[in-house]
């Protein structure tokens, strides 16, 4: 006679999967304050670009807006913030791509 | 008795020896656009890198920014991207807390801002092209529309997708403890407004 083990109950089919697994429910962020940070920044940026400051400088602070407005993007509206650590791992695993990529630049220019 | 037995053993052989894991414990359609989006960072950090080399061998290539490319029509173009993003992440809250009606619309209005954009890039290279700025005119022109014009193609391939779900939000497909294709399409369309942020800093403004 065969065991038929009973049904285990069905989970819900949820952006987050099982509930154990599931990343903890958590207050939306100000998404419209993120939006008028992004905004701010841009103009900052636009500002910034046309400064007779020396280009070095320049250049230096635009990167750095830069990856504060893809920061902000990446962790609230793309919610990496609040996502199990192995995701998060995931979704950062390219970037030593760019470390190579920004070393190879250096040692071509440099040479 | 023998089936029995014999089902039993196919049942042992199926069962996996370990308890199974459930990955980077999210469903299977994030998991799949994390991996591509993934495989897009590369793609796009070997452009920028190839870029930067290009840019640093022959820096007399590049005019100063505004010289030749159009600076305040590509801000307001990066403004409207920057929108279509609050739109987006606005859909998804929307869905999450149940507001299925407020999230159509912010689909809509994704679509609509992102097709915009496509509509003022598709401006701003009719003009440079009239200027005579093509993409064989150099190594500067040819970078720009390279660079442009693949980040382009991706929020085109985005509104495509994006009108897609909007059609199925209005046909009632999503519901608040299911609205997978909203989460997915928005990784995706976040993706690329990260990617113009990094875009516009290198290729208008330094």
């Amino acid at each position: 006679m065969t065991h038929v083990k009973p049904e285990s109950p069905q989970t819900p089919l949820t952006p987050g999967t099982a509930p154990s697994e599931a990343p903890k429910k958590h207050a939306h962020p100000s998404y419209i304050g993120i939006w008028v940070l992004l905004a701010v920044l841009t103009a900052v940026e636009l500002s910034v670009a046309f400064l007779p400051w020396h280009k070095n400088v320049i250049i230096l602070i635009l990167v750095g807006l830069a990856f504060w407005k893809a920061a902000l993007v990446g962790l609230y509206y793309m919610h990496l913030r609040y996502e199990p650590t192995r995701l998060r791992i995931l979704a950062i695993a390219p970037l030593p791509l760019i470390a190579v990529l920004v070393c190879a630049v250096i040692t071509e220019w440099i040479w | 008795m023998a089936h029995a037995a014999v089902a039993h053993g196919i049942e042992d052989v199926m069962q996996p020896p370990v308890e199974r894991e459930s990955g980077a414990g999210v469903y299977n359609e994030k998991l799949g656009m994390w991996v591509f989006l993934g495989s897009e960072v590369m793609f796009f950090t070997a452009l920028i890198g190839s870029y930067l080399i290009l840019r640093f061998a022959h820096p007399e290539a590049w005019k100063p920014p505004g010289v030749v490319l159009n600076i305040p029509v590509t801000a307001v173009n990066t403004f409207l991207l920057i929108c279509s993003s609050v739109t987006m992440v606005k859909a998804f809250a929307a869905a999450q807390d149940g507001f299925l009606n407020h999230m159509k619309y912010w689909l809509l209005a994704t679509a609509i801002i992102g097709a915009s954009f496509v509509g003022v890039q598709g401006y701003e290279y009719t003009h440079l092209i009239e200027k005579g700025f093509i993409p064989s005119e150099g190594i500067y022109g040819s970078t720009f529309y390279t660079m442009t014009g693949f980040h382009g193609f991706h929020v085109t391939v985005g509104v495509i997708c994006m009108t897609f779900v909007t059609i199925k939000a209005f046909l009632g497909k999503y519901t608040q403890t299911d609205h997978r294709g909203v989460e997915v399409i928005g990784l995706y369309w976040h993706f690329v407004d990260l990617v113009w942020i990094i875009l516009f800093t290198i290729v208008y403004l330094i």
